[in-house]
């Protein structure tokens, strides 16, 4: 199990370096730059020798390999180079904002296991049942609604007309202002849970090792209990797993939406004025992010599955 | 051995229950199994063999339900039963073993726990004591190194091995009835023999009377005393195994023993001979809930019908 452990963790590397590449690549031949946003007023052409003396200043004149060999030697050095806008190191700026966001994807993401997976389950064992049928409406409806209209929509309601919540902001860290962008954030993977489950349990109730059980003499709670739980949760650690890692990058509407401190409304601010230090190491970490929660979900598997770890 | 049977089976129906007419897949179905004694049970694909078998101990999955006849297992209607009360029957006196070993395991349990399972249920024991016992069951069935094969899991073992393993579970509480389903149909040529004379040896041994199914006429020869005949939802023909070969009398027996090859048969004076096959094919449901379901057979037919033509 450790040894699994650590060589899925050692797979990481390989990918993140992928990734830094592709992500410097594509910020490198994006047009525009952070000087020439800075001049830009919309009338006046900006002036030539200013902007080269910004470009030597932030070391944007140096060819892109010299500049890429820069990055990762700071990568490596866990340094991610510094903001163009406010000359903090990126490492400072992502580290104000990061722990705002991961509250959110935790929160979000709790709510969508706690409220989805029971509610699957309970439709499974009731197939074809007036319940059934409400959740599965209610989660095709989850998933197909725009997150940010829902957002408004539960903003509208539980701050404007009911006033029990605060409409937006971060509060200072209270649990009241986390309450609206969490279920915002939190009811695609709900409604996705909701379905991955009640697909989960009617396919595994089918199997011949619950017929084998019943024939054991087992009441239908043990058969549930003994056999049927952790065949399911197979199929779930997938979903929670796949919904959870991407969440930092589906959080970016939200967070604007409910001007939420996290990285990414950081992301969003950066790109719009060309902050690349700033918008490559965001990048970095929601793909460091998705990463780390599938390496975790594969390790779950192993710890469920007892094939996994053979192979 | 006391005369009085264990299983009287007695005009049993199973069928569709609910709007118009219900339809009756098995039809008429009554056998008495001895104590102690084999019973086997033959007819092809859909004949109404593995339902009958289900039925008996109430596993059949709906819509499918016993729609007539009684169930005498110790003189006692299994049909009448609260559902406790058959559960606790179910895997103590009257177990059973499926088709297919590679699905009717739990992958994700060890094979210790999936027979300790039995004790904890049926005997009260703590799960360190039935794990001790598993260990025996696990020898009992000839698997080698049972100490260290509890901790195997299903994935790990051969189709041989895991049916064995089911036999370990069926037998582990001492049953009075083993209801074996195809035991070993899914298995290689030469493990299907190991297989069957385990359960042979193991049934006799402790006076476990066995309800064999098969398609395999050869199977059921080695095994049972008596054979009954199934055909399309109904039992053709019950008789001492010896009596059937020397002598069949319904016409669909006719052709299944004319269906077997024989030895030395093959380099005849007229040259090779074929194997005799049964024309027609499984009538649908339709075609059975008229009257002459047989009609739907050529050689079956019988010559009196023909004459007055049928459906």
């Amino acid at each position: 199990m450790l040894r699994f452990t650590i060589r899925r963790l050692l797979q990481v590397i390989p990918t993140l370096l992928a990734v830094a590449l592709l992500i410097f690549v594509i910020f490198s031949v994006v047009p525009g730059s952070f000087a020439s946003s800075l001049m830009a007023d919309g009338r006046t052409a900006a002036d030539p020798e200013m902007l080269a003396r910004l470009n030597e200043q932030f070391g944007l004149d140096k060819p892109l390999y010299l500049r890429f060999a820069d990055y990762i030697t700071g990568l490596a050095r866990f340094d991610l180079g510094t903001s163009f806008r406010t000359r903090e190191p990126v490492l400072d700026v992502i580290n104000a904002r990061l722990w705002a966001s991961l509250k959110l994807a935790v929160a979000a993401m709790a709510f969508a296991i706690v409220v989805g997976v029971p509610l699957g389950f309970i439709a499974a064992l009731r197939p074809g049942s007036l319940l059934d049928s409400v959740t599965m409406i209610g989660a095709v409806s989850g998933l197909s609604l725009p997150q940010f209209w829902l957002g408004l929509l539960l903003m509208y309601l539980f701050a404007l007309v009911l006033g029990w919540l605060p409409s937006f902001g971060y509060g200072g860290g209270s649990w009241r202002y986390l309450i609206l962008p969490a279920i915002t954030l939190g009811v695609t993977p709900l409604a996705l849970l909701a379905r991955t489950t009640r697909a989960g349990v009617l396919e595994i109730a089918n199997e011949d090792f619950i017929r084998t059980a019943r024939s054991k003499g087992m009441s239908e709670a043990r058969v549930v209990r003994w056999h049927l739980v952790r065949n399911v949760m197979v199929l779930v650690v997938t979903t929670i797993g796949l919904q959870f890692g991407s969440m930092m990058g589906q959080a970016v509407v939200i967070e604007k939406l409910f001007s939420w401190p996290g990285i990414g409304s950081l992301l969003v601010d950066s790109v719009s004025i060309r902050d690349t230090p700033v918008v490559q190491g965001t990048i970095l970490v929601i793909v460091v992010w998705f990463l780390l929660i599938n390496t975790l979900v594969d390790i779950v598997y192993a710890a469920i599955d007892p094939r996994i770890k053979q192979t | 051995m006391s005369d009085a049977p264990l299983l009287d089976l007695r005009n049993l129906h199973v069928g569709i229950p609910g709007r118009g007419a219900p339809l009756d897949i098995v039809r008429d179905v009554g056998f008495t199994i001895l104590p102690g004694e084999a019973f086997g049970l033959v007819g092809e694909s859909g004949s109404g063999k593995s339902l009958t078998a289900l039925s008996l101990i109430r596993l059949l999955k709906k819509p499918l339900a016993v729609s007539g006849g009684e169930i005498l297992f110790k003189g006692e209607d299994l049909r009448n039963l609260s559902d406790k009360a058959m559960r606790r029957l179910r895997g103590d006196r009257i177990a059973m073993i499926f088709q297919e070993p590679m699905t009717a395991l739990n992958p994700l349990k060890t094979v210790g726990r999936q027979i300790a399972e039995m004790f904890v249920l049926h005997r009260g024991m703590g799960w360190g004591e039935a794990q001790k016992r598993a260990v025996d069951a696990l020898a009992s069935v000839h698997v080698p190194a049972p100490e260290e094969r509890v901790r195997a899991y299903p994935f790990q073992m051969s189709g041989g091995m895991r049916q064995r393993v089911m036999i370990a579970i069926a037998l582990a509480c001492d049953p009075d009835l083993l209801i074996a389903d195809e035991p070993t149909t899914a298995l290689d040529v030469t493990v299907q023999d190991e297989v069957l004379k385990l359960i042979a040896e193991l049934c006799s041994a402790r006076g476990t009377a066995v309800l064999l199914i098969s398609h395999d006429l050869g199977v059921i020869a080695n095994m049972c005393q008596r054979v009954g005949v199934m055909y399309q939802g109904r039992l053709v023909e019950e008789r001492d195994t010896y009596d059937l070969f020397a002598d069949p009398r319904h016409p669909y027996t006719q052709g299944l023993l004319g269906a077997l090859p024989r030895l030395g048969s093959r380099h005849g004076e007229a040259g090779r001979q074929r194997l005799v096959d049964i024309d027609g094919m499984i009538a649908d449901r339709e075609s059975l809930s008229r009257e002459f379901c047989s009609e739907a057979r050529n050689p079956v037919r019988d010559p009196r019908q023909r004459a007055g033509g049928g459906a």
